[in-house]
């Protein structure tokens, strides 16, 4: 039971990167920007929550560092998406090519790739009382890092927000009907680039988690994390709490991929231990068989935001 | 009523170097049905988009209630009591019909949806409109959608409402309805705008009728005052025939050309969006085709062009099988389709390409060289220029950027020009404005007494009942009934289109 248990715990801590990247990237696409630069907005935040937090020792001023950037990143994608009416899938890959390649540059200055025990420390698994005292779910769920708790929260919130309060309703009527929106007397461009920022916000806070909390900061660190995040994005029909089903789901298939590694196999008289590649190659064969699936669903509430990368201007012909 | 509810002064409004808008004056009193007149292009609706806040006039006042008033954005002209419904509804399909309702208003961080429900049903018992508020706009009907645009707009407490061309789609009696509620809110104290192409709509309607020409306000006259005749010669600018003929054909020329037997098609989730249709054609006959939109009326024509194939069903062209022909031996047999969607260009044209790129479509398969020649090409446009009196800078011109009426009488112009046998036209004259849908109208009856067999799918009743020989009434996929047109009335035909198959008989008698 204690093995399930650890597993459970694992998976929910390696989905949470996910959850956070998926959530943001729902906001932004509820407004009908497609940003393929997930990858890019959460290596920069993870560059800068890590290299603030090393500075500074102080873990608030490095998760902001982490969303602050994150947001900056969105800004440059709204301006060029938003303003300038550029096309929405090279923006977003341009800029998970550009946030890389500024990430892994912020990162050289990383000499060593350690954090002071001020930033750590909060960071550690915490008991929360009573609760962790269900069975299996109660460690696995309330005994994890406050950043784990954090993006449940902002996940719950995020569906509220959707789907209760005129914002969120404004929102969505955005990225389905931009005309719509307009004629009712929304400032269109407002909410748009609100999202897109909150959005990259949440890709960069998640980035974050891998270098803070996770792994430690190396190149190239969330290795397509955020690439499943797009396809998270669908796979929860751009709804956050489907989101948190999918992200654990995801991050379970990253703790097999771990587990594993210490499994060996006899093989013609020797034992060997399944290669790391074929593992590391796990959820993305899911995702492949995923993207799959989820297109023979035809729901309408399922489908993706109308004008999901179609540029909207009011005086259009 | 001393001072005007809105006053327009001096208004102008270019795009790019096109005029659309000049100089128009004129005033909207409250608790009068104002229509304004125009042909197309003639900048109604960018008049009243002005007045929404859609676009922003050049220079020009407009004055509510005698103080100036900017809008800037469609926040302001709702904030100034204006509401507009336009042509092309603005709703969210995956929104129920209150979400849509309470879009963009201002009240409290969170959705009340009962409270919403109960409000929405109060505004709809005063004018009895009535709809379901859970419903999605995606289940609903045209005549629904605009039932929600219309409660939408009084919710947010308009005092001038705009209708841009409320009637284009709806049936005789979902009209009559929606004449009857207007004439409620006029009684209330609202100002409300309509355009509308249908002379006698305006008529029925309208207290005042305000005129535009080539973007100017020409004139506004009282409705007791005119009649439809001087309307239209202020409207046109000379005077215009408004007759439409039904031409006869030389007997010898009609012959059965087309035989069509249980022809079904099946849509998402089995749904039939044609069930069992059977018609018959004969060469110079026009056999109309009527239906609320999306009865079957494009899926008739796709499976005619060959791009659909139904999933049981025969329909056999002069002795020879079609379906299951590809659109091309189909083509070559002699059968032609223009099918105008709403956009205009979607099926038939390709917008970016220039006249003679789009008649090279349907030409360059004929010969076998190896480079296209577009010498051929440019002669027939130069050609379907001349005879159709296109306007045009030159044959190279990109199709898109020609007026509504242009690019559809290329369409027709290029299909008429490879000599059909069989013309499906399906609303080649939507959106067109008097004098050009007449120019059609004489084009489609010369082809008739040419002997060519024409389902012409329309959607003003008036016309179909004046120029066809037959009506054929499609409701859900199904064949209603294929009545003489000169025996039926617009009830009946309405009746039809509802899908009510046996309406009362003491209307049939003739």
């Amino acid at each position: 039971m204690d093995a399930l248990a650890l597993f459970l715990q694992t998976a929910i801590q390696m989905g949470t990167p996910m959850l956070l990247a998926t959530v943001g990237g729902i906001l932004c696409e509820k407004s009908g920007h497609l940003n393929l630069g997930i990858e890019g907005m959460m290596l920069i935040g993870a560059v800068m929550g890590f290299k603030i937090g090393q500075v500074s020792g102080n873990p608030i001023l490095a998760i902001s560092a982490a969303a602050i950037s994150g947001g900056l990143a969105a800004l440059i994608y709204a301006i060029i998406t938003v303003t300038l009416r550029g096309n929405h899938i090279v923006t977003g890959l341009t800029l998970t090519i550009f946030g890389t390649g500024v990430a892994n540059y912020i990162g050289k200055s990383i000499v060593v790739p350690a954090l002071p025990e001020s930033v750590k420390a909060p960071f550690r698994s915490i008991n929360i009382p009573l609760l962790t005292k269900i069975p299996i779910l109660g460690k696995s769920i309330f005994n994890q890092s406050i950043y784990v708790h954090i993006a449940i929260i902002i996940a719950i919130l995020a569906y509220i927000y959707l789907n209760r309060t005129r914002l969120g309703l404004n929102l969505r009527s955005v990225g389905e009907n931009p005309a719509a929106a307009d004629a009712s007397g929304i400032n269109v461009d407002l909410y748009k680039y609100v999202h897109i920022i909150i959005g990259g916000a949440l890709c960069g806070v998640g980035g974050s988690y891998l270098s803070i909390v996770e792994i430690g900061w190396r190149d190239n660190l969330t290795a397509g994390i955020g690439w499943i995040a797009v396809v998270l994005i669908i796979f929860s029909t751009w709804d956050p709490l489907k989101a948190m089903f999918g992200a654990y789901f995801f991050g379970a298939l990253r703790a097999l991929g771990f587990q594993l590694q210490s499994i060996k196999l006899p093989f013609s008289g020797e034992t060997i231990s399944v290669p790391i590649q074929l593992l590391d190659m796990i959820p993305y064969i899911a995702t492949i068989i995923v993207l799959v699936l989820i297109t023979i669903r035809k729901k309408e509430e399922n489908q993706a935001p109308a004008s999901l990368g179609s540029p909207y201007f009011r005086e259009d012909r | 009523m001393d001072i005007p509810f809105v006053e327009l002064k001096g208004i102008n409004k270019k795009f790019g170097t096109v005029v659309a808008n000049q100089n128009v004056n004129m005033t909207i009193n409250k608790g009068e049905i104002h229509a304004i007149l125009g042909e197309n292009g003639s900048g109604k609706s960018t008049l009243m988009n002005m007045l929404s806040g859609i676009y922003m006039p050049d220079s020009g006042q407009i004055l509510l209630e005698g103080r100036e008033l900017k809008i800037t954005s469609p926040d302001d002209a709702i904030n100034a009591g204006i509401g507009m419904i336009h042509q092309h509804f603005k709703l969210v399909d995956v929104f129920s019909a209150k979400e849509n309702i309470t879009l963009g208003k201002k009240d409290g961080l969170f959705i009340k949806g009962k409270e919403l429900s109960r409000q929405i049903r109060e505004v709809g018992d005063k004018y009895s409109l009535r709809i379901d508020p859970d419903k999605k706009v995606y289940n609903m009907s045209v005549s629904e959608k605009q039932t929600v645009e219309i409660i939408k707009v009084l919710f947010g407490g308009a005092r001038l409402l705009i209708l841009d061309e409320p009637t284009a789609v709806l049936t005789p009696q979902e009209i009559d309805n929606l004449f009857s509620i207007l004439r409620k809110m006029r009684d209330d104290g609202c100002a409300i705008i309509i355009i509308t192409h249908k002379m006698d709509e305006v008529m029925a309607i309208s207290d005042r009728i305000t005129i535009l020409r080539k973007g100017e306000s020409i004139a506004t006259v009282n409705t007791a005052d005119t009649d439809v005749k001087s309307l239209t010669e202020m409207m046109v600018g000379r005077p215009i025939s408004l007759e439409i003929k039904r031409v006869t054909t030389d007997p010898e020329k009609v012959k059965p050309i087309l035989n069509v037997r249980d022809l079904v098609v099946e849509g998402v989730g089995n749904q039939r969006l044609l069930d069992n249709v059977s018609f018959e054609l004969s060469s110079g006959e026009i056999l109309g085709v009527a239906g609320i939109a999306g009865s079957g009326q494009k899926e008739l024509c796709e499976v005619l062009a060959g791009i659909c194939r139904p999933k049981t069903g025969s329909a056999i062209f002069k002795g020879d099988e079609i379906i299951g022909l590809s659109p091309r031996e189909i083509i070559r047999k002699g059968i032609k389709t223009s099918f105008i969607p709403e956009d205009r260009l979607g099926m038939g044209l390709v917008g970016n390409m220039n006249i003679v790129d789009n008649v090279l479509l349907k030409e360059y398969h004929n010969s076998n060289k190896m480079f296209m020649s577009r010498k051929g090409s440019k002669q027939i446009s130069e050609q379907i220029i001349e005879k159709y009196d296109i306007k045009t800078p030159s044959v190279y011109h990109q199709v898109k950027k020609l007026s509504g009426g242009n690019i559809q009488k290329v369409l027709l112009g290029r299909e008429i020009n490879l000599a059909p046998q069989l013309l499906v036209t399906a609303y080649p004259v939507r959106g067109l404005d008097i004098g050009a849908s007449y120019q059609i109208y004489n084009l489609l009856n010369s082809q008739k007494q040419d002997g060519v067999g024409i389902i012409f799918i329309g959607e003003d009743l008036d016309v179909l009942m004046a120029l066809c020989d037959r009506i054929m009434v499609l409701s859900h996929g199904e064949v209603m009934d294929i009545v003489p047109a000169d025996k039926v009335t617009k009830e009946q035909l309405g009746m039809l289109m509802l899908g009510h198959k046996n309406f009362d008989t003491e209307g049939h008698n003739d």
